[in-house]
C-alpha cells in the first residue's frame, strides 16, 4: 500500500503545492500548464468538489477543488489561488489549489511509506510522504480525482 | 509509412467513387433514362475498379470486376439487352462488388456463395445473348471444378524489343484463376551460341479457371503477334475451344531497343514464381491494357468533375475549432470595447462591427467545406431497398429526391442509421405484398420515395411509402395492450399515429429479422432526438404514411436563446422555444405540492422552474417574478421553463462537456459566451421529462450537490 505504483522510475519530477496548511505533490510529467483563477461555471448535481467548469483556450475544463477532494475545508477561491492544469489518461482537469509553492526531484528511496491509516481518502489518494526541509510533502495519484464509477452513482 | 499503404488507401478511396457513379449509372438504365454515355460510365467505373485491384494483386476482386465487366461490355456492345432482369443482376452485382471491395480494404471475408451463384447467373445471361432464352444451364456447372487450360507461350525475340514482360503478362493470366508456372529452358543455347538479343524460353502455364479462350487470348491481346501461343482445354465443357490452336507471329527482328542481357536470366527465375513482387515498372512501359486504360478512364472522369481536393477532414476540424475560437474572441473583444466605453461610432467601434461580418463569413465559409450533399447516404439506400424487398417478398422501387442537399459532415452521418431503420420500416410495414396490392388496385410495384430539402434552417427527411397506411384501429389496440395509453384515451388520428414511437410498440405479428422487434420506431426517435432532431408520421389509410424527420444542419453551432437563473447563464436552444410569455399569478394553480400548471389558451401546460431542476437552488421562484418560455421536447411534450430574465439570442459554438467531464443530466452540452465564460446549454427534453416522470424527481434534489 505504502509503496509507490510506479516505483519502476527511480528519479521523477514532482510538483509541490499548497492546499490550505498541507503540502501535496505530483508528477511533474501529469502537468499541462498552470494559470490563475477565473470565476466557474457551476455544474447542476455536481459533486461538492467539482467547482464547475471554465474555457481554457475553447476547451471545456472541470475544476477540481483539490481541498474539497481531499477532505479539507473549503475556501472561496480568489486571484492567489491558482488552477493546475493535469492531464488524466484522455481527460484534461484543472486542480484548484492555494499556491505552487516547489519542483522537486525525488528518488525512491526519498520516498516514505504512508502510515497505515484508516482514512479511505488518505487510501486513496496519498501515495508516500516526502520530508523536504523538515516539511513533510504528501505524494498523491490524481487517478480518482474524477472517479467515474462513484459520479455515475450520484 | 509505407508509400504502398497510401496508394492503396487512395485506390480505395477512387473505388468508392467508382461505386458510386456505377450505382447511380444503373439507377439511371433502370429508370430507363440512360443515355450511351451513361453505360460507358458504367462500364469505366467496373474496369477502374478492376484495373486497380490487379495492381494491388486483389484476386477475387479482379476475377469478379472481370466477370461483371463482361457482362456490361456485351450491354454496351449491344450483345445483351438491358432488361429489367439483366439490369437486376448488374445492380446485385455492384452490391457484391462493393463487398468485395470492402473485404479487400478491411482483410474481411464476403459471401463467397453469393458471389459464386451472381458469376453463375452471369454466364448465363451472357449465353442468353446466343442461345435461345429461358434455357437455364444447370447451376451446379460453376460450383464443379473450372476447366484447366494448357497455354505455352513461347515469345519471340521482337516480344522483348518492344519492352513487353513476360512476368506482367503471366500475372495478368494470373487474375482469370489460379496458374501454374513451368518454364521450358530446354532450348536455351549454350553460353558462346546465345545471342543476347535472342528469345529462347517457353512458359507452359496450367490455368484453372472458367473462362472463354478469347478472355485467355485478350491477355495476349499486344503481343499475340510476337509469339508462339498454344491453348488447349484439358477438361472438354466447352465447346467453343479449338485444340491444338497455334497462332504464330511473325517473328521480326529488334531494330529499337536492346533487352538488357540479364533479362532473359532473371525472367527465368523469377517467372516461374510468376510473382516478382520486386518488378513494379512504371504502367507506361508495360503492354498491360488495364492500367493503361483505366488510367485513360480515370483521366476521364477527372475531367468530367469540377475540380475538388482531398482533405483530411482532421485539419477540416481543426480549423472548425479555431473559427469558433475566434468567434468567441471577437465577442470578446466586442464586449471588452464595450465596457471601455468607447463610442458607437468610433473608429474602433466600426472596425470592430467589420470584423464582426468578416468573422460571421468565415465561419460560414468553413462550415460550407464540411457540408456534404445527402447523396452519400441516398446512394447506399437503393442497395438496402434491394435487399428488404428480396427478404420480405414484396416488390420496391426506391425514388430519391433532393440528393444535392447539404448538411455537416457530423450529420451526414449520423442519419444513415435513422434512415435505413424507416427505409425498412416501410418496406416490411408500409408496403403490402404485391397481390394485396393488386387486389387494391395499385402497381405490384411499391414506392418509396426518399426526398430532402431544406427548410427554415434544418434539413427535413422524408421517407414516404404508398402502401396501405397506418392501420389506426390495431395501432390503438396494441397500445392499449401494452398498457401504453389508458383505455378510455380519447386520441386525434395524428396522436394515434405518433404512438409507434412510443418504447416497446411494435404491430408486426410476427418478429422478423428486417424489423418489428418491438424497438424499432423508438430507437429511431431516440437517435434523431439525440442529434437535435424530431421525427413525425402522417398517414393516409390507404395511400400510404409518411415520415418526416427534421434535423439542424449543423452539430457544431446552435441558435440559443441566452437566459439566466439564479445568477446561472444558460442557453436554450432556439429550436425548441415556441413563444415566450409573462406569467401572471392568476393564471398558475398547483397541481400538487411541486407542480404548477399555467393555464395557456384554454389548456393546461406543467410548469418547470429551470434553476430548481438543474438543482442550483432549493426554493421555487414566485412565477410572476419571472419569464416563462414554452418549449416542446420530444414528441411534442410541451411544458413551460421558467427563468428569470432573457437575455437574447446568440449563435454559439457547441462545446463538449463529456470531453474533460462527463454527460450532466439536464445539460445537453457547454458553450463559451462572450465574456470568456462557460455557460450551459439545457437540455430542454430532459428538463420537460422532469415534470412527467415522478421517478427521477426525488433524484434531482440537492442531497448531492452542494
Amino acid at each position: 500500500m505504502g509503496k509507490s505504483a510506479n516505483s519502476g522510475i527511480n528519479t521523477r519530477e514532482l510538483i509541490a503545492f499548497r492546499v490550505g496548511r498541507q503540502e501535496f505533490c505530483i508528477n511533474v510529467m501529469a502537468v499541462r500548464e498552470i494559470r490563475g483563477w477565473t470565476a466557474a461555471t457551476a455544474l447542476p448535481r455536481a459533486p461538492r468538489y467539482v467547482r464547475g467548469v471554465i474555457n481554457l483556450r475553447g476547451a471545456v475544463l472541470p475544476i477540481v477543488e483539490l481541498a474539497v477532494r481531499l477532505g479539507l475545508p473549503s475556501n472561496e477561491p480568489s486571484a492567489r489561488n491558482v488552477i493546475i492544469v493535469v492531464q488524466i489518461a484522455h481527460q484534461q482537469i484543472g486542480l484548484l489549489v492555494d499556491a505552487v509553492s516547489d519542483i522537486l526531484t525525488a528518488n525512491d528511496a526519498n520516498i516514505q511509506p504512508t502510515p497505515d491509516v484508516s482514512s479511505d481518502l488518505v487510501k486513496t489518494f496519498v501515495k508516500g510522504l516526502l520530508p523536504v526541509d523538515g516539511r513533510m510533502i504528501s505524494l498523491i495519484s490524481l487517478d480518482h480525482v474524477l472517479p467515474q464509477g462513484e459520479l455515475e452513482a450520484a | 509509412m509505407d508509400p504502398m499503404a497510401a496508394i492503396r488507401e487512395t485506390f480505395f478511396q477512387e473505388c468508392e467513387e467508382q461505386l458510386a457513379e456505377l450505382e447511380a449509372g444503373l439507377i439511371l438504365m433502370e429508370s430507363g433514362t440512360a443515355e450511351a454515355e451513361t453505360v460507358n460510365a458504367v462500364f469505366r467505373a467496373v474496369h477502374s475498379i478492376k484495373g486497380g485491384a490487379g495492381i494491388f494483386a486483389l484476386d477475387a476482386l479482379v476475377r469478379f470486376a472481370h466477370v461483371f465487366e463482361t457482362a456490361l461490355d456485351q450491354v454496351r456492345s449491344g450483345t445483351l439487352a438491358a432488361g429489367a432482369a439483366v439490369l437486376n443482376l448488374l445492380l446485385r452485382a455492384a452490391d457484391v462488388l462493393a463487398d468485395l471491395v470492402r473485404a479487400a480494404r478491411e482483410n474481411g471475408t464476403v459471401d463467397e456463395a453469393r458471389t459464386a451463384a451472381l458469376v453463375v447467373e452471369f454466364t448465363q445471361i451472357s449465353n442468353l445473348g446466343h442461345e435461345p432464352p429461358l434455357t437455364p444451364k444447370p447451376a451446379p456447372k460453376a460450383l464443379a471444378p473450372a476447366p484447366a487450360w494448357l497455354i505455352s507461350f513461347t515469345p519471340a525475340s521482337a516480344l522483348y524489343a518492344k519492352a513487353n514482360e513476360t512476368a506482367l503478362l503471366l500475372r495478368e493470366l494470373r487474375r482469370l484463376g489460379p496458374i501454374e508456372v513451368a518454364l521450358d529452358a530446354t532450348h536455351l543455347p549454350e553460353l558462346s551460341e546465345l545471342d543476347p538479343e535472342g528469345a529462347y524460353l517457353t512458359w507452359n502455364i496450367t490455368l484453372e479457371a472458367d473462362c472463354t479462350e478469347q478472355a485467355i487470348r485478350n491477355v495476349f491481346e499486344f503481343v499475340e503477334d510476337d509469339c508462339q501461343l498454344n491453348i488447349t482445354c484439358a477438361t472438354p465443357a466447352e465447346p467453343a475451344l479449338k485444340p491444338g490452336d497455334v497462332i504464330t507471329g511473325d517473328n521480326g527482328f529488334s531494330f529499337e531497343f536492346f533487352p538488357p542481357p540479364v533479362f532473359d536470366d532473371e525472367e527465368a527465375s523469377a517467372a516461374p514464381k510468376a510473382e516478382p513482387e520486386h518488378h513494379e515498372p512504371p504502367p507506361a512501359l508495360t503492354a498491360k491494357q488495364n492500367p493503361v486504360e483505366a488510367m485513360a478512364a480515370k483521366a476521364e472522369s477527372a475531367a468530367a468533375v469540377s475540380a475538388t481536393i482531398r482533405v483530411d477532414l482532421d485539419r477540416v476540424d481543426r480549423m472548425i475549432d479555431l473559427v469558433g475560437e475566434l468567434v468567441i474572441n471577437e465577442a470578446m473583444l466586442s464586449q471588452r470595447v464595450l465596457e471601455a466605453g468607447i463610442a458607437r461610432a468610433s473608429g474602433v467601434a466600426m472596425a470592430l462591427e467589420e470584423l464582426e461580418h468578416l468573422t460571421r463569413e468565415i465561419q460560414d465559409s468553413v462550415m460550407a467545406i464540411r457540408a456534404q450533399p445527402v447523396r452519400s447516404v441516398f446512394q447506399r439506400m437503393p442497395r438496402l431497398v434491394r435487399e428488404v424487398a428480396a427478404q420480405t417478398g414484396k416488390q420496391a422501387r426506391l425514388v430519391t429526391e433532393g440528393e444535392g442537399t447539404e448538411v455537416d459532415k457530423t450529420v451526414i452521418e449520423r442519419i444513415a442509421d435513422p434512415l435505413t431503420h424507416m427505409i425498412r420500416n416501410a418496406i416490411d410495414h408500409g408496403l403490402e405484398s404485391p397481390e394485396k396490392r393488386l387486389a387494391a388496385g395499385k402497381p405490384a410495384e411499391g414506392i418509396v420515395r426518399l426526398s430532402a430539402l431544406h427548410r427554415s434552417g434544418r434539413i427535413v427527411l422524408e421517407v414516404a411509402d404508398d402502401g396501405a397506411g397506418i392501420n389506426r384501429a390495431r395501432v390503438k389496440e396494441k397500445a392499449l395492450e401494452n398498457g401504453l395509453i389508458a383505455p378510455d384515451a380519447a386520441l386525434t388520428d395524428d396522436e394515434i399515429d405518433n404512438l409507434i414511437f412510443l418504447p416497446g410498440f411494435s404491430t408486426a405479428s410476427t418478429v422478423s429479422d428486417i424489423s418489428g422487434r418491438g424497438v424499432g420506431m423508438d430507437v429511431v426517435r431516440q437517435s434523431v432526438v439525440a442529434l437535435g432532431g424530431r421525427i413525425s408520421i402522417s398517414s393516409r389509410p390507404g395511400l400510404g404514411s409518411t415520415f418526416t424527420l427534421s434535423l439542424p444542419l449543423t452539430l457544431a453551432v446552435l441558435d440559443g436563446m441566452v437566459v439566466s437563473a439564479r445568477g446561472h447563464t444558460l442557453i436554450i436552444p432556439l429550436g425548441a422555444i415556441v413563444e415566450t410569455l409573462k406569467p401572471k399569478a392568476a393564471d398558475v394553480f398547483p397541481l400538487d405540492g411541486e407542480i404548477n400548471v399555467i393555464r395557456l389558451r384554454g389548456g393546461y401546460v406543467p410548469m418547470v422552474d429551470v434553476a430548481a431542476s438543474l438543482g442550483y437552488c432549493d426554493e421555487f421562484v414566485e412565477p410572476d417574478q419571472s419569464v416563462a418560455l414554452l418549449v416542446e421536447g420530444e414528441g411534442g411534450v410541451r411544458a413551460v421553463l421558467l427563468v428569470d430574465a432573457i437575455h437574447g439570442q446568440r449563435q454559439v459554438v457547441i462545446k463538449s462537456l463529456e470531453a474533460n467531464y462527463r454527460a450532466v443530466p439536464g445539460i445537453a452540452a457547454a458553450t463559451v459566451m462572450g465574456d470568456g465564460r462557460v455557460a450551459l446549454i439545457l437540455d430542454v427534453d430532459a428538463v420537460v421529462k422532469t415534470t412527467r416522470s415522478e421517478l427521477s424527481r426525488p433524484e434531482l434534489s440537492l442531497a448531492e450537490a452542494r
